[in-house]
């Protein structure tokens, strides 16, 4: 039994527009699986809910009209890895989500829920992060959207308006059309867990393989939230495809990323990990996009 | 207390169309053990991490204590109670779980066979690995997982005809 | 013969229906719930308690502070056979609730309420001032003059040490040419994370409490909530239902007494006490974390001259099992390896952390962490085969223990690491492994270990059994000893129809313990009931066997010697002629006009020995180097526990055992913020346990050489399967990336520290 002071039902997102209107204090409540563990532990224990969960129309994934991947907000993350557009175009992303907890949260964990948390350690954010994803907002304005970076704002703090939502994340065309993609969770155990740090990395080669079109990586955990990491960009963006290219990339990443000590793990462990998991993700990357590295 | 809200919520539970008046604070735990008294959905965390409460519902397993009661509206929900036959007889899961030791204190086991339902009903042959992911929601003390894969990989296997293959599990 | 056979539990239909109840499925939805308030400090005095607000909250019942505890009846809480000499008798250094706060989680304050959100709502609302002191979180710090103390009547918060002489340690060590080996080895703090938390209710029939609690250890909650709320003994009945595991941690009375407590001062009005997780992490029991520090002195054919080893165990706030458990372990070092000159020394020491209790291998896993890292070490720098070098030191057959009287009947250990070495395709691995370069590498590596069965002679030892037959000559069979999961009905019931010869379906074991109808007994611990309750069983069949063979006569005016039970029926052995069934007989018996008699039979057998039991571990691993990884790719128990009474339980045991070792060794390990004494990881999430995917295949061998000293050849084997774990897979990390960790559970972030500073990374 939890101690929700009121519980609201909205039926489609305009209801929740108009619901969390009437209820500025309400917490929006998604899958639930971080909002209800909170509430147990006591932080938003007393406050009123909006349940977003039975919008169905906010579930699925599709194409818009000029080709982007559009993920509805409340799409779960089981649904996510399984879905064809995924599979096709960022199958990195269902390989990310499918690291999320266990099977029975990913059937309840949404990827909304993932992102409006603005938590670092979540398995989606630096995949989207490294796919240039936009978040689409819907409030008592209408409709805005954003690029995810701009999403976050601090640790647990991302930009929602008061009364809006997040409905969609979407990949444009120009972000995933040609490119390959990695994902590496490092945790403590192989299920059940939260990142000690997330890495993921994208390639788009050039037609025979050899230069680096582009590169994108991010991380979850380097830093308090999600982060790209231009500095590692910049170091192979144009480059020959080689391991010596692989090497300054990684090493690169440490100009970006700021991960702190904590009791999970210490600074210099987790700079440590980020440049390994740089290098392993980007090879794997070359290898799914049809490149090859020396040695 | 006096302004207690509540809400009546109508599912399919075992195959049975019930309907109660819930309250909307209550977990899907809370409503499958207070108020229809299905006890086999167990308490070990109530933050979704040890799957002694997951049920199945519309198909797919999901923890019941992270899992709003109100949420239950419309669904059809199968718990460890519901999965004898017409004549109480138990299913190949069930009895494979007894044949294989694969239960000891017994308290995470409603949860693990309701996995390993979901995974049968895909009626298709997983990998080793692809088993020990599926059934990852779990956490047993007592088994050390080994006689519940064994339980799990050889009723997928019977169950594609595969008699031979999981005998030799 | 059932004996020996892979029959399947008795319980496990129930359980996979999911009929099978535990205590909260017992519990009425009048019950009033209650939680307790634990401190926010580590240590320090209570000064005051505001509950107003609290009391305000609509569903609030009572709130009961530490101040509300008029009679201090302390208490003890281990679950040991009671001592009828003062000076065995377990520390009584516990109250209900208490002022005087020694580590971050005490009890200081309980709320009762209608509802769970009523109750986390006032925990949330009282208001605690507290008077703080220091703190001590380790066990060397606690020792030290100027330190904190936690008792006043244990100076330098030492609850107990004791020593262990042999020989002449100091005069060995001059022979010339030995070589030293040194070392410190650290074991975490650890929890049990049984999938059921502890919970009981109470309520009150008459004027006495009934408890229905998850405990291992029925008949001895009845005792220590007498001592607790200073009420007669018998006015308390405690009963245990099915329990969702145990592992030791409810070898402690937890808070049945508080949840006596409550439900007497409020009238007897049926209260729950249900432990959410994170407070069984913290203010439940833990493993004792213990330091261990050893020298050998080697020569150079790789035999002992001396060695030397010192123990401190971290007790955490509270006496609980106390030194026992170090004392264990310590006391298994100059036996597994037997040595002329020894000196060990065991200490107990107190600080202000989670209180230590039993859990699964007491004191045992803590000692063959340090014990095999250090034997690992010396085969290492004596350059020699680390399997020849343990089959040459390990305690011979004909060994036996002066104190507990103990004997090596077989070459037990030879014939394990065989078994082991076969199965996990050792001496090729090992060739095979050996310096290796590159980032990735394997490396195989084993440890054995030393156990023994239940506790005589350190404490009492006895099992009492009451068997009674049905008219269809079925029986029931009761017993003080407690199923918990490990299927301890399940091999009661096949002893019992073995000696008396019925089938298995005939033999109802009584698996719910009631203090006010179950015989007495100890309970479910030191793995020692398949031993100790076998003899009862013995007896008591034999016995009811004897009282329906004399009432056969009456009927078939055989003489009893010509007459035995098989299969359920009474027959004449001397042409193997049916007479009657039993439940002809007994149905005869129960309802004869000229003499009525119900056939049963109750008795006590006091056990007055003790077994080893003895067994090692093979793991194999691959170490990623630069990601600081270790996958467990094989792992291998072999176990002598005697005679197996069903190999198929006993082989469930084992991989539950390997799993908890598997976890000691590698991810688990509970950990506090220094400057607050808070545990920063007390859930299942940031509590590393083995998931399904951590784990590879388990498999559990066994060498069946039978116990001569067992009722059924059988000993110890719920417990050994954790011990030697662990050091199997820190060796087998060792011949793989050439580093020695000492302080388990090899973690990336321990790895990474110890291959950063030997120049790997």
């Amino acid at each position: 039994m939890y101690d929700i002071k009121a519980l609201y039902e909205a039926e489609n997102v305009p209801h929740a527009i108009q619901l969390l209107q009437e209820h500025p204090e309400a917490q929006i409540i998604a899958g639930g699986s971080d909002v209800l563990v909170q509430m147990r532990e006591g932080k938003r224990a007393g406050k009123e809910l909006v349940s977003i969960y039975m919008i169905d129309d906010l579930r699925g994934v599709s194409y818009e009209e000029d080709g982007a991947i559009r993920i509805g907000s409340l799409t779960s993350f089981s649904h996510i890895t399984r879905d064809p557009i995924i599979q096709k175009h960022i199958n990195v992303l269902g390989e990310a989500v499918d690291m999320v907890g266990g099977p029975q949260i990913r059937n309840i964990g949404t990827i909304g829920g993932n992102t409006c948390n603005g938590v670092t350690s979540a398995d989606s954010a630096s995949t989207l992060h490294a796919w240039d994803a936009i978040v689409e907002l819907t409030g008592p304005n209408g409709i805005r959207r954003i690029p995810i970076k701009d999403f976050y704002i601090k640790a647990g703090k991302v930009d929602l308006q008061p009364a809006e939502l997040q409905t969609a994340i979407i990949i444009p065309k120009a972000a995933y059309e040609g490119y390959q993609g990695h994902y590496i969770k490092y945790a403590m155990r192989n299920a059940m867990d939260i990142a000690t740090t997330g890495c993921s990395v994208n390639v788009k080669l050039s037609a025979d393989k050899k230069i680096f079109e582009d590169v994108r990586i991010a991380y979850g955990v380097a830093g308090p939230v999600p982060m790209r990491a231009p500095s590692a960009e910049a170091k192979a963006k144009g480059k020959a495809v080689s391991s010596a290219t692989v090497k300054e990339f990684a090493q690169a990443v440490l100009d970006d990323i700021h991960p702190r000590d904590s009791w999970r793990a210490a600074k210099d462990f987790r700079q440590h990990i980020a440049v390994v998991l740089a290098e392993r993700a980007l090879k794997e990357s070359i290898r799914l996009a049809g490149g090859e590295i020396d040695g | 207390m006096a302004n207690q809200q509540y809400k009546l919520v109508s599912c399919i539970i075992n195959g049975k169309p019930v309907e109660k008046m819930i309250d909307v604070r209550a977990s899907l735990t809370d409503m499958l053990r207070d108020d229809y008294r299905l006890t086999s959905v167990k308490k070990g965390c109530e933050v979704g991490e040890c799957g002694a409460c997951n049920v199945i519902i519309n198909g797919e397993c999901f923890n019941s204590c992270i899992y709003l009661a109100v949420w239950a509206e419309g669904k059809e929900i199968l718990t460890l109670e519901g999965l004898a036959g017409p004549n109480g007889e138990i299913s190949d899961i069930q009895q494979a779980f007894i044949d294989e030791a694969a239960v000891q204190c017994g308290f995470c086991s409603p949860g693990f066979i309701m996995s390993a339902v979901e995974i049968l009903e895909a009626k298709r042959e997983f990998s080793d690995d692809e088993i020990r992911k599926l059934m990852s929601g779990h956490l047993c003390r007592c088994t050390g997982y080994e006689n519940i894969f064994r339980a799990v990989k050889k009723t997928m296997l019977r169950r594609l005809g595969k008699n031979k293959e999981a005998d030799a599990v | 013969m059932l004996v020996g056979k892979k029959v399947p539990r008795v319980d496990a239909y129930d359980k996979v229906i999911g009929r099978t109840k535990y205590t909260d499925d017992l519990c009425d939805k009048s019950a009033y719930i209650a939680r307790i308030l634990h401190a926010e400090i580590a240590h320090g005095k209570v000064t005051a308690i505001h509950t107003a607000e609290a009391e305000k909250i609509p569903g609030v019942v009572k709130i009961f502070t530490c101040f509300d505890v008029e009679e201090k009846h302390y208490f003890p809480t281990a679950g040991h056979p009671w001592s009828l000499d003062p000076s065995h008798q377990d520390v009584a250094d516990r109250l209900i609730l208490t002022e005087h706060v020694r580590f971050y989680g005490d009890d200081i304050a309980a709320v009762v309420a209608e509802n769970e959100v009523a109750a986390a709502q006032a925990l949330r609302a009282i208001q605690v001032e507290y008077e703080e002191y220091p703190f001590v979180m380790d066990v060397q710090e606690a020792m030290k003059d100027d330190a904190p103390q936690l008792h006043e009547e244990y100076p330098h918060n030492i609850l107990k040490h004791t020593t262990i002489r042999k020989g002449n340690y100091e005069e060995a060590i001059q022979e010339p040419g030995l070589i030293k080996v040194e070392g410190w080895y650290d074991t975490p703090t650890v929890q049990h994370c049984h999938i059921e938390n502890f919970i009981c209710t109470a309520e009150m029939e008459g004027d006495r409490i009934k408890v229905v609690s998850s405990t291992q250890i029925p008949h001895i909650v009845r005792r220590v909530i007498g001592q607790a709320l200073g009420m007669d003994w018998g006015k308390i009945r405690v009963i245990k239902p099915y329990i969702g595991g145990g592992f030791g941690n409810k070898q402690d009375v937890l808070y049945e007494p508080l949840c006596a407590w409550l439900c007497w001062k409020l009238g007897g009005h049926l209260v729950k006490l249900d432990v959410p997780r994170e407070e069984t992490f913290v203010s439940n029991r833990v493993r004792h974390a213990i330091r261990s520090h050893i020298i050998s002195w080697v020569r150079p054919d790789g035999t002992f001259a001396a060695r030397k080893l010192e123990a401190f165990s971290d007790q955490g706030a509270y006496a609980s099992h106390g030194h026992s458990i170090c004392a264990k372990g310590v006391g298994a070092f100059p036996q597994l390896y037997p040595c002329d000159n020894v000196e060990a020394d065991a200490y107990t020491i107190f600080t202000n952390k989670p209180v230590g209790g039993a859990m699964r291998g007491y004191g045992i896993p803590q000692a063959m962490w340090a014990v095999e890292c250090h034997t690992e070490e010396i085969a290492a720098k004596l350059k020699m085969d680390p399997i020849q070098f343990r089959l040459k030191n390990l305690m011979p057959v004909g060994y036996v223990d002066p104190f507990s009287k103990n004997e090596m009947y077989y070459d037990t250990f030879r014939q394990c690491m065989e078994k082991g070495m076969a199965a996990i395709d050792y001496e090729r691995k090992y060739k095979e492994y050996q310096n290796q370069t590159g980032d990735i590498r394997r490396g195989i590596g084993m440890a054995v270990f030393w156990y023994n069965t239940a506790v005589w002679p350190i404490s009492l030892e006895s099992s009492s059994c009451r068997m009674v037959l049905n008219q269809d000559g079925s029986l029931q069979v009761q017993l003080g000893e407690t199923e918990i999961g490990q299927g301890a009905d399940t091999a009661y019931a096949q002893m019992t129809a073995d000696v008396l010869g019925v089938p298995l379906e005939a033999v109802h074991v009584v698996s719910c313990q009631d203090t006010d109808v179950t015989p007495f007994g100890t309970g479910a611990y030191a793995s020692r009931q398949t031993y100790t309750a076998g003899f009862s069983i013995r007896q008591t069949a034999l016995l009811l066997k004897e009282r329906i063979l004399k009432y056969a006569q009456e009927l078939t005016r055989m003489a009893p010697y010509n007459l035995d039970i098989v299969d359920g029926k009474i027959i004449r052995k001397t042409d193997n002629r049916e007479l009657m069934t039993l439940g002809e007989l007994s149905a005869a018996a129960l309802y004869s006009l000229e003499h009525s008699q119900h056939l049963s039979a109750e008795s006590t057998y006091q056990i007055k020995s003790n077994a080893y039991s003895f067994g090692c571990t093979f793991a194999e691993v691959e170490v990623d180097i630069p990601m600081c990884k270790v996958k467990l790719l094989d792992i291998v128990n072999v176990h002598d526990a005697g005679t197996l009474i069903n190999p198929a339980l006993a082989e469930a045991q084992v991989h539950g055992g390997m799993s908890m070792g598997i976890g000691y060794g590698l991810s688990e390990r509970l950990l506090f913020d220094p400057k607050t004494g808070r545990a920063f990881n007390n859930n299942l999430l940031d509590y590393k346990i083995s998931t399904f995917m951590d784990h590879p295949r388990l498999k559990a061998l066994f060498v069946e050489n039978p116990e001569p000293t067992s009722a059924f050849g059988t000993k110890a084997l719920g417990e050994p399967p954790t011990c030697s774990v662990a050091p199997a897979i820190r060796n087998a990390v060792y011949q793989a990336s050439g580093v020695f960790i000492n302080d388990a559970p090899v973690t990336p972030h321990n790895l990474f520290r110890k291959l950063k500073e030997e120049g790997l990374l």
